[in-house]
Order: structure tokens, then sequence, then C-alpha cells
């Protein structure tokens, strides 16, 4: 199970081993060890920076083939909000769909429907009295995981309602088991995903402790049926009313959109993983007193950003907040409030379990033994020549020390330090050269002199 | 077996504000104190380093990690608080207006610091400076 902690994954073939991605990554995870790089499971958070990074295209996402979808009678797909940036605004949302449905799908739906009832379930759960302020969404998985592994005192502010996408699985499950025509194995439900954290929910619901579900059977890559999706745009069947959605919950792939929902709060929403590092870092130390949600999204824009798209994720959003301007009023379901409270209290849409801290380990578990590594670290931090160039394979010098200690790197790894080595050791060649052996026969070149 | 880390903060620094309380929590968490204190010693810390850059002529920040307990001593060269049970009223605050246009100056600083600390002692003299020792039990 360790090893289907993330999705993130490195083609190895594809790999220089060039050292590029080592410092793209926000928790450090990646080590270029052997000329390949290595990812540490226990740290990787899925935010697909280094996916984004990578010049050669070696790091990759585990998703699913379409093809996995044959494997059942009974086919949904169920579309990301994202999706619908993807495309010009010339073609409708429906058009989107229905292209989406022509890949062979028996349905198609739309994980905005989840996002609006999550959206307006929010303002109920905003007043649950078991969350310190500042709100923290739990939409973006990777941020959940950063949180997890970086600000793990903050894991009790994470907002415990389930993501959109598991809300829309468990509301397709629902109504096809009352309809009774197809039984629950036969039906295959997919996620049509544009990040790479989202795919590790699918493919692993034991990775992501605080969303535990097996109602969907696969996540299939945005940009892997994109260009057929293209293809088929505009030109297969049209379905009318297969979207059936509100402005507010198309923008949910953008940041700030899940944050609209708390409009008379003081919110702030932060994209970029950077970004959200920065501002999670004011939180803790209790600088942001006055917010009251907090939304940070992985992917710059938000999931339109995602590692998985295809768009520019600008170009995305303009898309996106063209369509929900120019929404057609046919198209937008209403969602009453008494529909909404009755999804909230019935209990489905909560993570039951604590979302629990992955801190890193520390240095030792005896706080001496910890307190003199942590010495040594600084000693050879001082020794390290401060470029953090990644030439060693860790992302900066800091981190060979702390990878010296703990046995796993050398001090020669640093080039630097092997020059000085190298550079000794032949000055003592030289010295060496010098002396006069006892039984050593005069250089031709000294007799000459 | 006791490790120091030692922050000098100038007066006005804003630039590197918050970097002392980073570098105190990434060194907590690896020397597994636990997450509780850690949260109390950042935003004590923080309080303190931010006190440092706009209340004080410039200071320092001293962590002593030991088995039992971490101390965090806050201490300045200037001006010194003339009523310090003023200065510990919650709200209660000399900051300008340029720094409340930065977020700070609400007057929490010091009783935010007493109330994240398991014990607290200030001390200060006028036009010598301002000392305060905090402790953590861990």
């Amino acid at each position: 199970m360790e090893k289907l902690l993330h999705s993130v994954y490195l083609d190895e073939e594809k790999c220089l081993g060039c050292t590029t991605c080592l410092r793209s990554c926000p928790t450090g995870a990646i080590r270029v060890r052997g000329g390949k790089a290595t990812i540490n499971e226990s740290k990787c958070i899925d935010c697909g920076e280094c996916i984004r990074i990578c010049p050669h295209h070696a790091k990759l996402a585990k998703t699913d083939p379409l093809s996995k979808k044959d494997n059942y009678q009974y086919t949904v797909a169920m579309v990301a909000p994202a999706i619908i940036g993807q495309f010009k605004p010339k073609y409708s949302i429906s058009q989107i769909l229905s292209a989406v449905k022509a890949l062979g799908f028996d349905e198609v739906v739309e994980v905005a429907y989840g996002a609006e009832i999550v959206g307006q379930a929010l303002k109920y759960e905003y007043h649950a009295k078991r969350y310190p302020r500042p709100l923290i969404s739990s939409a973006c998985p990777a941020v959940v995981k950063l949180i997890q592994v970086r600000f793990p005192e903050l894991t009790d502010n994470i907002c415990r309602l389930k993501s959109p996408m598991a809300i829309t699985a468990r509301l397709i499950r629902k109504r096809i088991r009352e309809e009774g025509i197809h039984k629950n194995s036969d039906v295959g439900v997919f996620f049509i995903t544009p990040c790479a954290a989202k795919a590790t929910m699918v493919n692993n619901p034991a990775a992501s402790e605080y969303d535990k579900y097996d109602l969907i059977d696969g996540a299939i890559a945005i940009k892997d049926i994109y260009s057929d999706i293209a293809r088929l745009i505009g030109k297969c069947p049209h379905q009318e009313g297969l979207h059936n959605t509100t402005p507010e919950s198309c923008t949910w792939a953008l940041s700030g959109g899940e944050s609209d929902y708390l409009k008379n709060k003081n919110v702030l929403h932060v994209d970029g993983i950077q970004n959200v590092i920065n501002v999670l870092e004011e939180i803790e130390c209790g600088k942001l007193d006055t917010i009251e949600f907090f939304e940070g999204l992985a992917c710059i824009g938000g999931c339109v950003g995602g590692c998985l798209t295809v768009e520019n994720n600008y170009v995305a959003k303009m898309y996106i907040q063209d369509r929900a301007k120019t929404m057609k009023q046919t198209s937008i379901i209403h969602m009453s409030d008494e529909y909404v409270r009755s999804v909230y209290n019935s209990g489905m849409m909560h993570i039951k379990e604590r979302i629990l801290p992955r801190s890193p380990e520390p240095l030792d578990q005896d706080i001496n033994r910890a307190i003199e590594k942590m010495k040594q670290i600084e000693i050879l931090e001082s020794k390290l020549p401060g470029l953090d160039c990644g030439s060693c394979g860790a992302p900066g010098c800091r981190a060979l020390a702390e990878d010296i200690v703990a046995g796993k790197a050398k001090e020669i790894d640093c080039v630097f330090v092997l020059k000085d080595r190298v550079r000794d050791l032949s000055v003592l060649t030289n010295e060496l050269l010098q002396v006069e052996h006892p039984t050593e026969k005069p250089l031709i070149k000294k007799e000459e002199m | 077996m006791s490790y120091e880390l030692v922050f000098d903060v100038k007066r006005g620094d804003f630039d590197t504000a918050g970097e002392a309380s980073r570098k105190i929590k990434r060194t907590l968490q690896q020397l597994g104190v636990s997450n509780k204190v850690i949260r109390k010693v950042s935003i004590a810390g923080y309080e303190g380093e931010m006190n440092l850059a706009i209340h004080s002529s410039g200071g320092r920040i001293v962590l002593q990690v030991g088995e039992e307990e971490l101390v965090l001593t806050i201490e300045d060269v200037g001006p010194g608080i003339a009523n310090i049970d003023l200065a510990m009223t919650a709200g209660w605050s000399t900051a300008g207006d340029e720094v409340r246009q930065m977020g700070f100056g609400a007057g929490m600083g010091l009783p935010n610091m007493k109330n994240n600390a398991d014990s607290f002692e200030i001390s200060s003299k006028i036009g010598e400076g301002t000392k305060i020792v905090m402790k953590f039990f861990v």
C-alpha cells in the first residue's frame, strides 16, 4: 500500500537526472540518486509541480486509460468543472458534455452539481463548533496533504466536508441503486480529472485518510482524452439537458470559486503552492486572526491550472468566467435550501475521521540524540558552499547536511567539497614527489642543472 | 544536552520578519517537539519578533531547547516600556498608523505571548531595554 501513496511517478528512461525538479518540490521530497530522480513517497503531496517543471517530461501522474471503462456494463463519466475551461466558449457546455459521452459513456454528470451542494452546505458547516478559525477548505487534496505534512498544527482547521467529486459519485450511485436497473458492481464511475492529487484519491482511497470511499472506479486525465473530445465536439449527436448546474458551481474550478459561497465572511483565497505555503505560515503564527475562511489551491488559477489540463490556465479562466456570465437560464438548476439541508443532515457529506497530521519524522525519537544530530547538521552545513546548486542530488546544502547525518549521503557528494579534497590530495602528491628517497637515483634533470 | 538558536532582529526590518519564527518551527519539528508546543512557541516567537521590529531599537531572540523545557528569551536594547501593566493590557498599543496599516499594532502582542507561554516574565528599564523570558514545558 505504501507504494501507492501518491500518483506522481517517474519514467526512468526519460529522466536524465538533471536536478531541475529538485527545488520545485515544496516538501523537499525529491533526490537525484544514481543519475535518476527519486521521490520520497511519505513526503510527496501530489501537487504536480515536478510534472509541470520537468523539461524531459519524465514526471507523470498515474491515471487510468479510457479503455478501463470497457470492464463495466454501464458507465458514468463525472467531469470536473475545470473541463469547461478547456474548450472555446463557442461550444456550449452541453456540447462539451455530449462529446465526453460520445467517447462511449452511458451517462455524463457534472461534478459541478456536487460542488453546488458542497458550496451551499459550507454555510452550515462553517458554524460547526469543532473548528478553530480560520476554517480551511478541504477542496484541494494537495493542500490538505501539505497541511498534514508541513502544518500539522492546522489539521483541525480543515473542513470535514467531502469533496464535490465524492458527493457527486455518491449521489450517482444512490440514484442508480434506486432505479434498480443495473447492479452496483456492473456500474463503472469515472472521474475526468485535471489533477494528480484527485487521481490519488480515486486510485487509492486508503491514501486519502480524510475521504475513504470506493465509489469511483477510475480517474482519467483530461489531457488524455482532450484530442478525442476536440474531434467530436460539435460533430457528435448533441444532447440538450445534459448540463444542469449553476454559474457559481462552474467557477469552483477557479481560485475563489468556493469562497464565493461564504460571501458575508472574511475569506482569503490563494492559489499556487508556494503562495499557499506563505499564507499558511502567517496563519500558523497567528497573524491572520481576522480571516474566517481560507481557500488554498495548489495550482495557479485553481483547478484550471491542474497539471493534467491542456489549455493555458489564464485562458481557461477567461472561458469559464465567460460561460458563467452567459449561462442560459434554462440550464441552471435551482437547488432548494431544503434539498441541500437534507443531504447535509443525512451525514453522507461528512468525513467521519479526524484529519491527522503526517508530520515528518524527527531527527531522532530521543530529544538528546536529536539535538546532537542537529548540531552535526549545522557544522556540516557551515562547511558546504551554500549555493544550493543541487549537484549533490539534494535540493540544497541544508538538505545535503541532513541527508549526511541521516546516513543517506556523503560529504564528497558536494562537488565543491570533492574539489577541495582533490586539491589537498594534489598538494600532498606534489610534496611527496619532492621528497628524495634514500635509494632513489637523482633525476636526470637535476644532473643537468 | 541543550541546544540554542539565536536571531538578531533590526528595527523596521520587515523584509526578514517572520524568518526567526519559521526557523524555530522547523527546528522544533526536527527535534521531535509536539505540534501543540510548536504552535505556542511559533505564536509567541512571531509576536516577539514583530515587537522587536516595530517597537524596539533592535534586539535578539534566543531559543534554548532542553529535555524538559524550551526557553524563549526576547531582549532588546531600548527604548524600554514606561508602564508594563498598561503594555500588558489587551488592546493597548503605542504603534503608529503606519504599523497598524500593515496589520500590526492591535495591542495583542504581549498578552498573546503570555497566553501561549507556560511561564512569562517581563522586565524593562526606560533607556536600557526590555527583556522577556518565556518558558514552555515539553
